[in-house]
């Protein structure tokens, strides 16, 4: 059915139709509007679930772990600092891999203080064997959720998914969106059933002590489990498509590539915009193009690669920066070409961090910076009153 | 042979308080129970891959969110219609209760969570290397709380946990010592039969950590409550519902001097004599406090 939704609505909709047996979160921005709606529909029993409100980001990603390791589906979100303090917790539920769900709503990182979007926040837990899917708009947001939980809960995969979702600009935007009815989404999602899980007629003990000989078998096995997961997600994508009557895109989206001889690599929400730049520089007659990467672990690395191959110049836009270093997403795209036969000239910048407009004519300069030579790391929009004494923002 | 539910063959030193505690306490709680363990000794010794001396679901997460994953355990066999049948244990060592855990701890009680959630209190982070945490005894030595010139040891009181718990208003809490292998029994039971969120905090002497023979175990854990330093309380609904008296109260000097890491109290200066003194009057007030004395 469509409904004309805020973002964070959507997101708690969709989440619903999961059916969570467990859901704790804490507050905030710009995150609490999902949470607020899970305990909305909670309290009018529309929600079967537990609903706990802890005292921390820690907690709440602690109690969805312990939920899950008895064997019960859960689900969270957080944000920025939030997002961080969960990420000691993140890490360990990966790699006792257990299938949560969780939301990011991207937001800077203190300091100086920001509530406003960019995607400083899951970047900083990209190493740590959970997967990252990217949405561009809201329909996206809602199919995506909708996909991670049956990705997370497969038994081959078993790691947890984050569906990254901008702040503000995703989570506080309305837009009219497709929510599948709950009979679809049951016959897509079947209850979870945990082969190993805290259960005392089998009692068994998770999480223990590995040492040197047992170690870095655990980290293989997840690595293999991402590279599997470019093989198994096609094949979820197929039922998800054949349950709700859709075609969603789960790697990357191409967006007139075929002839294009400049594109901008994107992510998330920038991603509508540059999409309209195109528009209007083809019907100025200008070759240009964009692709948009959706899954960013496990990054696509090949679907990438023959994208941009036969390109002549290529721009990645990182909306996160990896200080001292350059854009993460531009060092990915840039180190997937190394040794390769073809490769375009590729440069990276560094845009929209707080949520800075990145304005169609940011756009446009990028598109033409790229006939130039080639830059690492240059910022765009940048407010150079405002350079002067930005140490002391701080 | 009585079979137990945390199984020999685990790494724990000789004369290790903690070990004949938390065997105590899952034999207690029996095998319908799920432990959710904080990282620490009892952590690393009983579960080094590929072996594990738990007969029971068992999980180890993290350092500070023991309480936090016990709550999840419980939600989501609340969820699943368990919760009658399946108790919840989160066991932690005093620095992942007093210190790390605390705050998870305190969200755990005040959402009124039915978890036992036990600390195994050896005073120090043993784990580590015997470094000082808020339960560390004063004037105690730890390797981060050395004597020296300008040193007596650990400078702070421990931490009373017992009010902190107790002012939560969670159905019961209370104290235990290794040294009463009964009243431990006693107690364990009687919380889980309670629903709700229950603290038992449990003293247990480490050869180690506490530089005392592996023998006077059980001797040490007797003394600290014979001298008034260690009240055995249990409170109910945030109220003090028992004490358990002393029959011959005996002097600090007594507990203190089989432990190596108060022998720098023990030099004869004027100095240790005032933190003698010190110490005696920290005992002197629970006795009073607590009204301990069998009269």
């Amino acid at each position: 059915m469509r409904e004309y939704l805020e973002g964070s609505i959507a997101v708690a909709r969709a989440v619903k139709l999961c059916r969570p047996g467990v859901i704790s979160a804490y507050p905030i921005t710009p995150q609490t509007h999902i949470v607020e709606e899970l305990a909305s529909l909670t309290a009018s029993s529309q929600l079967k679930t537990e609903f706990i409100n802890v005292e921390s980001e820690h907690s709440a990603a602690s109690v969805v772990l312990g939920s899950l390791a008895a064997g019960v589906r859960a689900y969270t979100a957080s944000s920025s600092q939030g997002l961080l303090l969960m990420g000691e917790v993140l890490y360990n539920i990966a790699g006792l891999r257990l299938p949560l769900v969780l939301t990011c709503a991207n937001r800077a990182v203190s300091a100086p203080l920001s509530i406003w979007n960019d995607h400083q926040d899951s970047e900083a837990l990209r190493d740590s064997g959970v997967i990252q899917l990217y949405a561009e708009n809201i329909q996206e947001v809602v199919d995506l959720h909708l996909f991670a939980y049956r990705l997370a809960e497969d038994p081959r995969i078993l790691l947890p998914v984050m569906v990254c979702m901008d702040g503000f600009v995703l989570t506080h935007a309305y837009e009219s969106v497709d929510l599948p009815e709950q009979d679809q989404v049951d016959e897509f999602l079947p209850p979870l059933e945990l082969i190993e899980k805290l259960d005392p007629f089998k009692p068994l003990s998770m999480g223990i002590v590995a040492d040197a000989r047992f170690y870095m078998e655990t980290r293989y096995a997840i690595q293999e489990t991402m590279k599997e997961c470019l093989v198994i997600m096609p094949e979820l994508k197929k039922d998800f498509n054949k349950a709700f009557n859709r075609d969603i895109k789960i790697f990357i989206e191409e967006y007139y590539m075929e002839d294009a001889e400049k594109v901008l690599v994107t992510r998330g929400s920038v991603a509508g915009t540059v999409k309209d730049v195109v528009d209007e520089m083809r019907a100025e007659g200008q070759k240009v193009g964009m692709l948009k990467i959706i899954s960013y672990r496990p990054f696509p690395a090949e679907a990438i690669y023959n994208a941009l191959k036969d390109l002549y110049a290529v721009g990645v836009l990182d909306r996160a920066i990896s200080l001292g270093s350059w854009g993460p997403m531009y060092t990915e795209i840039k180190a997937l070409f190394h040794g390769k036969d073809k490769f375009p000239k590729i440069s990276g910048f560094i845009g929209g961090l707080g949520q800075r407009d990145i304005t169609r004519d940011n756009i446009r300069d990028m598109y033409d910076k790229l006939d130039w030579g080639e830059v690492p790391c240059e910022f765009i929009n940048l407010n150079r009153e405002f350079l002067i004494g930005a140490r002391k923002y701080t | 042979m009585e079979k137990h539910l945390l199984a020999p063959g685990h790494a724990m030193c000789a004369g290790c308080g903690q070990s004949i505690a938390a065997r105590i306490v899952i034999d207690e709680a029996g095998p319908e129970t799920i432990i959710s363990n904080a990282t620490g000794c009892l952590e690393v010794s009983t579960s080094l891959l590929p072996t594990s001396s738990w007969e029971v679901p068992w999980i180890h997460s993290l350092f500070e969110n023991t309480a936090a994953v016990a709550a999840g355990i419980e939600a989501a066999l609340k969820h699943t219609g368990k919760l009658d049948r399946v108790k919840v244990i989160a066991q932690a060592g005093d620095g992942g209760t007093a210190d790390i855990g605390l705050q998870a701890l305190s969200g755990m009680w005040e959402r009124g969570h039915d978890v036992l959630y036990v600390c195994y209190d050896n005073s120090a982070y043993m784990n580590t290397g015997v470094q000082r945490s808020s339960l560390t005894p004063y004037c105690a030595s730890t390797t981060t709380s050395p004597p020296g010139e300008c040193s007596m040891g650990n400078p702070h009181r421990e931490k009373d946990m017992i009010k902190i718990a107790a002012a939560h208003h969670i159905p019961y809490v209370a104290t235990a010592s290794v040294g009463f292998p009964r009243d431990l029994r006693r107690k364990v039971k009687k919380a889980l039969d309670i629903k709700g969120p229950k603290y038992l905090q449990i003293f247990v002497p480490c050869p180690l950590g506490w530089r005392h023979e592996t023998k006077y175990t059980y001797k040490i854990g007797r003394l600290v409550v014979e001298t008034g330093l260690l009240p055995l309380v249990e409170y109910e609904n945030g109220e003090l519902a028992s004490v358990r008296k002393i029959k011959e109260v005996k002097k600090v000097d007594e507990y203190l001097k089989l432990q190596r890491r108060f022998s720098h109290l023990f030099k004869g200066t004027e100095e240790c004599r005032t933190e003698l003194e010190n110490i005696q009057s920290l005992a002197d007030r629970n006795i009073e406090h607590y009204d301990l004395l069998l009269k």
